[in-house]
């Protein structure tokens, strides 16, 4: 393809091509500081135009891979970031089997992981992004990676995807020269990505024990429910992209995952108070 | 056993289903060793353990019809 960016995150090797300069550019700069991708990728990401002309005249962007959603809609080159962005979660989503992937941000601290899933809205990026501020150790704020044999969390520290109100709540806790470029009007609203920080990048090959899940739902009132196994079981078969396909690795992976991890639903009004029911629990393992 | 349902694994399918009692009493009377059993018999092995009640005919019948909707148990 015309321009390309090789990009290794965590244990995931991606190349990304694409007709247009711009979102490679504008990947460098978001991946500026990780170390070189050398080696053969696991994933290719292809942004296309989805006609030749439409490389100039309003140009659209088409996602394409290995692994392909068939009615996935084109972008507005303006956000091809997030195209590449869509690109990456989907061939990983869809074609890894190392892992027993989970939908779901993390952070560690100690050598162990906090494992944060819910609906796209929990605000479990944005409690990532504000624990990674406060001292945690941020793994991720899409995928945590299960090992399928020693049950260990792998990071995969890609630049967190902000949303709409997430993007005033960090620019509170975290300096602007972190930021990317504010892309608005994306079909997820105004989304502008965030830059790990040093520490996530330099610990990102480094996995960790699963010590925490937490079930995070934004909104009064405050207060934390402990989860039973069946009930975190059957949550995280949902919130896992590739269970069924790992077929009796995944089950056994999972069933391991949520026997020895304690699962807590937390309700929390805002950052603050979430921040501190967080450390109120971890505290009490 | 997570919270007293029975998780199965069904290689066949790749399927997981989550078993609550007496589900996974009545698929145990029928375990491989103790081989294929008939509606009365089924019921003869879970009075051996279990004290059942008056419908416990209607009960078994209801689940294994579920159960062979999910393919967890096939008829002879």
């Amino acid at each position: 393809m015309r321009h390309e960016i090789r990009l290794k995150i965590g244990p995931v090797r991606f190349r990304v091509g694409s007709d247009w300069a711009g979102p490679v550019a504008a990947l460098r700069s978001l991946y500026r500081e990780y170390p070189a991708a050398d080696g053969v990728p696991d994933y290719s990401v292809r942004l296309e135009a989805t006609r030749p002309w439409r490389r100039f005249i309003r140009p659209s962007v088409a996602v394409r891979g290995d692994h392909m959603l068939p009615d996935a809609l084109p972008l507005d080159l303006a956000h091809g970031v997030l195209a590449a962005e869509i690109g990456m979660n989907l061939q990983l989503a869809l074609g890894e089997r190392r892992w027993l992937l989970l939908h779901a941000s993390s952070v560690a601290r100690d050598g162990r992981a906090l494992i944060m899933t819910g609906e796209s809205g929990s605000g479990k990026s944005t409690l990532a992004a504000v624990l990674a501020a406060r001292g945690w150790r941020l793994m991720g704020d899409e995928f945590a990676l299960v090992d399928l044999v020693t049950g260990e969390v792998r990071a995969f520290p890609r630049a967190t995807s902000l949303k709409n109100e997430a993007i005033d709540e960090m620019l509170l806790h975290v300096a602007e020269d972190r930021f990317g470029a504010e892309l608005i009007g994306t079909p997820k609203g105004r989304l502008r990505h965030l830059r790990p920080d040093a520490r996530a990048i330099a610990a990102m090959d480094e996995p960790a024990t699963p010590a925490l899940i937490l079930f995070p739902r934004f909104g009064p009132p405050e207060g934390a429910e402990a989860m039973g196994e069946a009930e975190t079981f059957v949550r995280l078969t949902q919130a896992s992209t590739n269970y069924v396909p790992l077929r009796r690795a995944g089950y056994d992976a999972l069933t391991r995952l949520v026997t020895s991890v304690p699962a807590v639903a937390v309700d929390y009004p805002d950052t603050d108070s979430a921040v501190a029911l967080v450390e109120h629990l971890w505290a009490g393992l | 056993m997570l919270e007293g349902f029975a998780v199965v694994y069904h290689p066949a399918s790749g399927a997981t289903h989550l078993l609550a009692s007496p589900v996974p009493e009545i698929l145990a009377t029928i375990a491989p060793g103790r081989g294929a059993a008939t509606v009365a018999e089924i019921l003869q092995r879970l009075a051996a353990t279990f004290d059942l009640d008056g419908d416990g005919l209607a009960v078994v019948t209801a689940r294994l019809a579920e159960l062979e909707a999910a393919g967890l148990v096939r008829r002879a």
